[in-house]
């Protein structure tokens, strides 16, 4: 004879706390993974230009050849499902706006100082503008 | 600083990036909530809600949003590409009012014209960061080399 309990979803269990380890997974994964990807593709190069000297699969094989980017897409992966299971437990008006807004800033700060991007006052306005406003339209 | 400026076929690329992520991301969702709830104790359920259809459509439009992500992030800053396909979120947006006639709230006309702005302000400055040229020391080191977009 098994013994079977009622279980409670998880989000019922945990609450906000739940809720906010899961999009903080989602984000941190997420912003490690473009951080990755975006040095990556500026150590390969100009896309369009190896395209035009090397061709389609030239360009393919600069990509896929490169280790950061698979370091980068793995961390993707992880932010991928870290996603699914997000949408699966909490509303997607929670998942979407938290998630997207919040990886705005961190990419902001995460460029500004891994990739030494130039993260003027402008692209702080417009990185803060869109959070607020992908939060609006979501919420 | 100079200005690099974008041409019409990399502003399409950015296009492309705003565009098949909401789309993308819908489809996941919808796929998502239609199964039923997924536990940690059973991870083998997440990839089986790989292979269905809205999960696999989702999947799909993701696989173009990433190619033409990895493009422009090839001759474009990460704090440039980010804000600027944002811009997809509001053609969701208008979509859904003048297509599907669904009622848009003050509050979402209001996040419309936010997103608007930001993608505004940063579309007028530079999309690359200047870099030193690179020297033969860092080269003969193995350093990575940072090219930079130039206009053809």
């Amino acid at each position: 004879m098994t013994l079977s309990l009622p279980v409670a979803p998880l989000a019922t269990v945990a609450g906000p706390l739940f809720a906010a380890a899961t999009i903080a997974a989602v984000v941190l994964a997420s912003t490690t993974g473009e951080v990755l990807t975006a040095a990556a593709m500026k150590s390969i190069g100009d896309l369009d230009i190896i395209r035009a000297k090397s061709g389609l699969k030239g360009a393919i094989r600069a990509v896929l050849t490169s280790p950061p980017f698979f370091v980068g897409v793995l961390f993707l992966t992880v932010a991928f499902f870290s996603l699914l299971f997000a949408l699966n437990h909490l509303n997607l008006s929670l998942v979407a706006p938290a998630s997207a807004s919040l990886t705005l800033v961190t990419n902001a700060a995460a460029g500004k100082i891994f990739l030494k991007e130039n993260v003027d006052g402008r692209r702080w306005a417009a990185a803060g503008l869109v959070c607020i406003g992908v939060y609006l339209l979501a919420h | 600083m100079a200005q690099h400026r974008l041409l019409p076929r990399q502003y399409l690329i950015l296009g492309l990036v705003a565009v098949c992520a909401p789309l993308g991301d819908t489809c996941l969702a919808r796929g998502m909530t239609a199964m039923p709830s997924i536990s940690l104790a059973n991870p083998g359920a997440l990839v089986a809600a790989v292979f269905t259809p809205w999960i696999a459509a989702g999947i799909a439009l993701l696989i173009g949003f990433f190619a033409s992500y990895l493009t422009a992030l090839s001759w474009a800053d990460l704090t440039f590409v980010l804000p600027a396909t944002a811009i997809g979120n509001v053609i969701v947006e208008l979509l859904s009012k003048f297509w599907l006639h669904e009622t848009i709230s003050l509050e979402r006309w209001a996040g419309v014209v936010l997103i608007t702005l930001g993608v505004a302000f940063v579309a007028q400055g530079p999309a690359l960061t200047e870099r030193p040229a690179p020297t033969d020391e860092k080269a003969r080191l193995g350093e990575p080399v940072v090219t930079e977009a130039q206009p053809r």
